[in-house]
Parts: C-alpha cells; sequence; structure tokens
C-alpha cells in the first residue's frame, strides 16, 4: 500500500525557482487534488515526482523509504510504481492505440505479451476505446487520445496515478468523457494526484484538496474546507474568482 | 564537332576504354557506398552520443562535437589532404584508395551526424517525457519512439547528401586515385573529344546516382509511413 510524503521540496528550471518548500502528504488511497493559478509550480511536483526534473533539494519518500533522485536505481524503482498521464496526452505517434498501451509493459517490466495484451484490451475497453486498438492517434479525438493515455498508464499496474491537467487541452465537450474514466479509478480506490481546474471534479473526487500559489502550498484541507471555508486571503481570491464563472 | 565525334565513337567505345571507365566508375561507387554507408553507422552513433546527459559522457559528447563541427566546416580537399599527407609523415603509407577511404568516411560521418541529430531533434520533447517517465532507457526511447518518427525526418536530407556525395567523390582524383572524373580528364588527354568524354561520364553519374534517388523514394515511402501530427 503505498503512502506518499513530500517535504520541503524545491526545484527550479535553471535560474527560476518553481517549487519553494512543498510538504504534501498522501496516503494510500487518498486522491489529493492541486489546485491554483498557472504558473503556481502544481505540475512541476508531477515532474519533480517522476523524475523527469530533478529537485534542488527536499525529500520525497514512498512507503518511508527516501528517493535518491540522484541514483539511476531508486529512480528506475519509484518510476515502477508511479504512472502519469499529461495535458498533452504524449501518445508514441507511431504506434497503434493497442501498441501505445503495451509497449512499455512488454517491452520494460518484461511481462508476457499475450497477458499485457489481454488486460491492454479490457483497459480500453473500459475507457471505452475497445474498437480503437488499431488506430494511431493522429486519427483519434483529443479525448479519445486522453483516454488511450490513461488506459496506458493503467497498463504499468501504478501504485500511484498522477494525473497533469489532463482535461485542459480538451474541447469542453469531450472533458466530460475523460473524467468520466477518472471516476471509475477513484470508486475502486486507486491513490492518485490531480492537477486540475476542473474544480467541481475535484470537489467530487478529492479527499484532500492543496491550494498552491508562488510555488508553495498556501492551505490544504477537505474539500469542504477549501471550497467552503478557505482561511487563506489567497485561498479565498482563487476560489471566489473561480466559483464565479 | 560532331561529326568528328561520330569518327571517335568505334575507337572510343573500345575494349580497353571501357574496362578502364567501369574501374573508374566501380571506384566511384566503391567510395560512396563505402562512404554512405560507414558514414550513416559512425554518423547514428556521434548523433546518439550528442543525445546522452550522464556527465561522465561528457569528454565522448565534445569529442563528437568536435568530430561534427569540424569535418563539416573543413572543405573535402583539404580533408583528404590531410589524411593524405598523415599517411604519408606517419610512414603508414597507406594505398590512395585507403586514403580516399578515410577521407570519405571522415566527411559522410560528419555530414549524416547532423542530418541524423537534427532527426532525432524533430520529434517532439514530449515523446521522450512519456517514454521516461515510464522507464525506457535512452536507448529504449530512441529504438521504439525516437528513430521511427525521425526517419521522415532523415531521409530526404540523407539521400541528398548521398547524390551530392557521389559527385563529391571525384575530389579524389586530386591525390591520384583513378575514379570517374579522373578517367574523363586522361581519355579526354588521349584526344577524344571533350564532348564525347564528359556526356558518357555524365550518363555514367546519372546511372548511378538515379537508381539512388528512387531508392531513396522507395524507403521514403516504405519506412517513414509513420504516422504523425
Amino acid at each position: 500500500m503505498p503512502r506518499l510524503d513530500i517535504v520541503d521540496l524545491k526545484a527550479a528550471y535553471g535560474a527560476t525557482p518553481v517549487l519553494d518548500g512543498i510538504t504534501l502528504h498522501v496516503g494510500s488511497g487518498e486522491i489529493l487534488g492541486l489546485i491554483g493559478p498557472s504558473g503556481s509550480g502544481k505540475s512541476t511536483i508531477l515532474r519533480v515526482l517522476v523524475g523527469l526534473l530533478k529537485p534542488a533539494s527536499g525529500v520525497v519518500r514512498l512507503d518511508g523509504a527516501t528517493i535518491d533522485y540522484a541514483s539511476a536505481r531508486d529512480v528506475r524503482q519509484m518510476r515502477d510504481r508511479f504512472a502519469i498521464v499529461f495535458q498533452q496526452y504524449n501518445l508514441f505517434q507511431n504506434m497503434t492505440v493497442l501498441d501505445n498501451t503495451t509497449i512499455a509493459p512488454i517491452r520494460i517490466k518484461k511481462r508476457l505479451r499475450a497477458d499485457v495484451e489481454e488486460e491492454a484490451r479490457r483497459l480500453l475497453s473500459m475507457v471505452g476505446l475497445g474498437d480503437k486498438l488499431a488506430a494511431y492517434p493522429d486519427e483519434l479525438s483529443g479525448g479519445q487520445q486522453q483516454r488511450v493515455a490513461i488506459a496506458r498508464a493503467l497498463a504499468l499496474k501504478p501504485e500511484i496515478l498522477l494525473l497533469d491537467e489532463i482535461t485542459a487541452a480538451l474541447d469542453p465537450e469531450l472533458v466530460s468523457e475523460v473524467l468520466d474514466a477518472i471516476r471509475v479509478l477513484a470508486r475502486d480506490g486507486m491513490t492518485m494526484l490531480i492537477v486540475s481546474h476542473e474544480m467541481g471534479f475535484i470537489r467530487e473526487v478529492a479527499s484532500k484538496v492543496a491550494f498552491m500559489a508562488g510555488g508553495k502550498v498556501v492551505e490544504i484541507g477537505t474539500p469542504k474546507q477549501i471550497f467552503d471555508a478557505p482561511q487563506e486571503v489567497r485561498t479565498r481570491e482563487f476560489v471566489s474568482k473561480i466559483l464565479r464563472h | 564537332m560532331w561529326d568528328r565525334v561520330f569518327s571517335e565513337l568505334p575507337a572510343f567505345f573500345g575494349y580497353y576504354n571501357m574496362l578502364f571507365l567501369t574501374k573508374a566508375a566501380l571506384a566511384t561507387i566503391c567510395l560512396s557506398a563505402i562512404g554512405s554507408v560507414t558514414g550513416l553507422i559512425s554518423g547514428f552513433g556521434l548523433a546518439l552520443v550528442r543525445l546522452t546527459r550522464a556527465r561522465w559522457l561528457a569528454p565522448a559528447r565534445w569529442l563528437a562535437l568536435l568530430l561534427t563541427e569540424l569535418f563539416r566546416r573543413v572543405p573535402f580537399l583539404v580533408t583528404l589532404m590531410l589524411v593524405f599527407f598523415i599517411s604519408q609523415l606517419s610512414g603508414l603509407d597507406l594505398p590512395l584508395f585507403v586514403v580516399a577511404l578515410i577521407a570519405v568516411f571522415l566527411i559522410a560521418s560528419a555530414y549524416l551526424a547532423e542530418i541524423i541529430r537534427s532527426g532525432l531533434e524533430s520529434v517532439h520533447k514530449n515523446q521522450w517525457d512519456a517514454a521516461t517517465a515510464m522507464n525506457f532507457s535512452l536507448f529504449e526511447t530512441v529504438r521504439y519512439v525516437i528513430v521511427p518518427q525521425a526517419w521522415r525526418v532523415i531521409l530526404p536530407p540523407a539521400f541528398g547528401f548521398f547524390v551530392l556525395f557521389i559527385k563529391d567523390t571525384a575530389l579524389a582524383s586530386q591525390i591520384g586515385v583513378i575514379e570517374l572524373t579522373f578517367a574523363g580528364k586522361v581519355l579526354n588527354n588521349k584526344g577524344f573529344p571533350a564532348a564525347l568524354v564528359f556526356g558518357t561520364l555524365l550518363l555514367i553519374y546519372f546511372l548511378i546516382s538515379y537508381p539512388l534517388t528512387r531508392f531513396g523514394t522507395h524507403l521514403e515511402a516504405r519506412l517513414a509511413k509513420t504516422r504523425h501530427r
């Protein structure tokens, strides 16, 4: 059962600091929603967690064991337990839907092709794409591509799923089909970190919400606390602005 | 002029001239083919080295950058002379054809490395992110994700380079390698009309490069059908 602790995490893009001492705890089966204005560092947390950006300082612990991001072995082991879904889907353009979903389990995790393909077919049907196995990403709509990306992440059998603004690049009418797929996972008790601007959705599925601004966690609490009774001025301003439209 | 060309035809297309031209054509083909194939392999290696990030590989990256930039900037003829004199002065005294081979290898490596590198870099960064986050190593990412998408960008300029390269190997004549252009000069000096000699050369160069261009188009159609937005 995964437990993720992030303590005083700092990171920068070159000389620009983006994370300024983040502390967050996510327990098994919990869903943490990360909200906040653009540039507040929400997505950066996820990028640091999967090792796409090296942290400058701070500690990340998975089940109590500290991940050393300078150690290739630690990073490999950590990536084995996380899966991330990106805002731009990042599907491999040269592969079919089925190959996108199966390549990492087969080639990298060295699982049996037959098992992996069976599992992939099940996941792709679950996200409503059972009839698109042979399609290439550029033949699909954004919403369909994002659902493939979700199936691809799940095929890795992650313990923790990271969702990086997965509906931000979608046309409004495609948002719900993607969120529905995530609702199923939430019901099944998947541990997730969700960066999103879909406040209604965060409020509905998250067990905890962290409001971020300027690379810091400003306030953290239950969805009810954050959306209905925010304590900090900045949270109140953000929430009222968001909920007004 | 034309009556002279016609009157010389039987003598020009005599057995020994044809043998001479065939050998010269083979030299041109060998120089370009071996140069292109070895250059393609080492160019790929150089491009890959430059994609690495590990600190301990920094000297290799530096060397790859140096080789690529150096031999792309130095004229072919200078590289050829350089290899020639190194071979002479070092006492190795390599056969002229080998000297020419080394020179074409160096040039082709440098040019193809740059063509391949720009192809690999044309693939969107988000493809790297996805592969990296799923624990693909550098080589797994390149093999499964990047190269299949980079072919379409690499192939057209690579085949353009191959065709240019066939003609550039004519410079090997400067150190005395008997390839097509050199053979043409010899026959011209023997008194055959220039129009006849160089007209024939033109035809042979075309016969060598045209199938190559066709092959390139064929490969593009086959390998580069990778879908890409």
